[in-house]
């Protein structure tokens, strides 16, 4: 397999496909080709004042982002790409981590707080005439934004070498290839997308904020799209409506969260002429392997007969060691990113039987909703706010939707009384600040009251994982 | 408990609680006209487990997404039996 090299920036590696086969770039609002992106400039001719800087990406639209990332990749030195839905609070303290020179946006951003960020960009996905030609020598750091246990994301280094270290690169013309994927390219799984697509001169289908399911589906479908990606849910999704129909995909790729044995059956039954994949991949251990059987899990074999990736099973989770990983998180605060081996610690547990690994839970009790990971910690910090809360534990629930639903355990300072009284006014209060404080899939979808919860020896709340 | 109604009690309770605008619950409305999420459709299969006592997703690895409001009904219906 040929990967990209060490040296080469995106809009070099993008430069050396074009002529062959002028790929395009389109949401159903907005649409580019790469070869008029090279030649002009998005971010209205500015970039070489951005030469060396750390940039926060913060756009509303992804296909703006898209572009912002091909001219900056090689130029800035740091990149930081904001995903959607991303709380405005939190943006002072990314930008302060990454110590920002500058933000990209299609919006006005008024914040105060990050006014010291030098240089305000505004990029609306306009390509406007530049005058200079390729520019930029730094490998500059790509840096994506994670889940953390107490609500500020943290935020996960890499560079363009470690986020294509799964792709093939090259081989432009293999024609009729056509990528799409319902992930946000802001985040991992998208992200692999984007570069794919990118690095192996193929024409891409994005999504834009404004876009239902069903108009996606048929926006994809009336483009020829050939390989699709997408979480479970996503695809769970997708085959609730009757626009599943319109596309006809060669290729189906599922990540994000565990793909059960119905997402994998229904997808080969509604896409007969698919070949159904499934991968494993994190922002941190990056894209670990690629299951094709369509069977949920993974065979035993995969832990060592994956060229490229050193995988084991230390107590009972996967840890991975490849040049895929990131590098570290950008906060020191976080810890280390890998052990002193170099290894990354998925903390995804692992079940083996007959000859197969089966994904059981997480050691951190973190639950993925969806493809969005929540940590308990930071539902139970708001819960107990509540001034009749003793103390709580938030733990997963199976669910057929989105993989799994965040529930609460609480026990209250006075005894439950009768569901009818108090309790079901403090219920609702309980739910109510979670809405205020927390994204809609991290508040619970029940709250239970219980009279006690187990505690260890250690004073900390006994979890279980699966 | 009738099925029907237990749904459709459901459907309005959670896009209440969600802030979302229900469409009106007729036989061929499509779910991903209903108004509600993927999220909110997951609430409210939890929320049907436990007032009716079944999860038809779950129950097996073949059952057809539903694309109606129809097909879901039946979907429980069917289950119920």
């Amino acid at each position: 397999m040929k990967t990209l090299q060490n040296s080469s920036s995106l809009w070099e590696a993008i430069n050396s496909t074009v002529e062959v086969c002028d790929p395009f770039v389109s949401s159903p609002e907005t649409k580019f080709t790469l070869r008029d992106l090279l030649a002009g400039s998005v971010l209205g001719g500015r970039c070489q004042e951005l030469s060396g800087s750390s940039v926060l990406i913060s756009t509303t639209d992804q296909i703006v982002a898209a572009a912002a990332l091909i001219e900056l990749d090689g130029v800035a030195r740091r990149m930081v790409l904001c995903p959607p839905g991303l709380p405005a609070e939190y943006l002072p303290s990314i930008a302060k981590s990454a110590e920002a020179d500058a933000i990209v946006s299609d919006r006005i951003i008024e914040d105060p707080a990050i006014a010291s960020v030098g240089s305000f960009i505004h990029c609306d996905g306009r390509i406007v005439p530049k005058g200079y030609g390729s520019p930029g020598r730094y490998e500059t750091e790509w840096v994506l934004l994670t889940s953390g246990t107490t609500g500020v994301p943290k935020l996960v280094v890499h560079t363009l070498a470690s986020l294509a270290g799964a792709i093939s690169v090259g081989n432009p013309g293999s024609g009729h290839v056509t990528w799409s994927t319902f992930y946000d390219i802001r985040r991992y799984g998208g992200l692999q997308i984007f570069l794919r697509a990118m690095l192996t001169g193929t024409s891409l289908l994005l999504s834009s904020a404004q876009t239902s399911t069903a108009d996606f589906l048929a926006f994809a479908g009336a483009h020829g799209v050939t390989h699709i990606s997408g979480t479970p849910s996503h695809w769970r999704r997708a085959l609730m409506s009757s626009s599943a129909h319109l596309i006809a995909p060669e290729y189906v790729r599922l990540s994000g969260e565990i793909a059960d044995q119905a997402i994998l059956n229904h997808l080969a039954q509604v896409y007969p002429n698919a070949r159904i994949a499934h991968a494993f991949a994190t922002t941190e251990a990056g894209v670990a392997f690629v299951v094709n059987d369509v069977t949920t899990g993974f065979p035993a074999s995969v832990l060592t007969g994956t060229p490229g990736v050193e995988m084991k099973v230390e107590n009972g989770s996967l840890r991975i060691r490849s040049p895929r990983t990131a590098s570290r998180y950008l906060d020191k605060e976080h810890g280390p990113l890998k052990d002193a081996n170099g290894f990354v610690d998925t903390t995804d547990l692992l079940d083996l039987r007959n000859e197969r690994y089966y994904f059981v839970g997480r050691r951190d009790g973190v639950i993925n909703v969806g493809g969005l990971k929540v940590h308990p910690e930071e539902v139970e910090e708001v819960i107990n706010r509540h001034p009749e809360v003793r103390m709580s534990l938030v733990r997963t629930k199976k669910n057929p939707i989105t993989g799994a639903l965040v529930v609460a355990d609480v026990v209250l300072r006075s005894a439950p009384g009768s569901e009818s009284g108090g309790d079901r006014q403090i219920q609702q209060d309980i739910l109510l600040l979670c809405r205020e404080e927390l994204a809609p899939h991290k508040v619970p979808a029940t709250i239970n009251f219980v009279a006690t919860l187990a505690v260890a020896e250690s004073g900390k709340l006994i979890r279980r994982h699966a | 408990m009738n099925v029907r109604t237990e749904i459709v009690n459901q459907f309005k309770q959670v896009a209440q609680e969600q802030g979302k605008r229900l469409a009106p619950l007729t036989d061929g409305l499509e779910l991903m006209n209903s108004g509600l999420d993927s999220l909110s459709m997951a609430i409210l299969v939890s929320r049907l487990e436990d007032s009716l006592g079944v999860d038809p997703f779950m129950a097996s690895e073949d059952a057809q997404f539903p694309v109606t409001f129809r097909d879901f009904v039946n979907l429980y219906e069917n289950v119920a039996k």
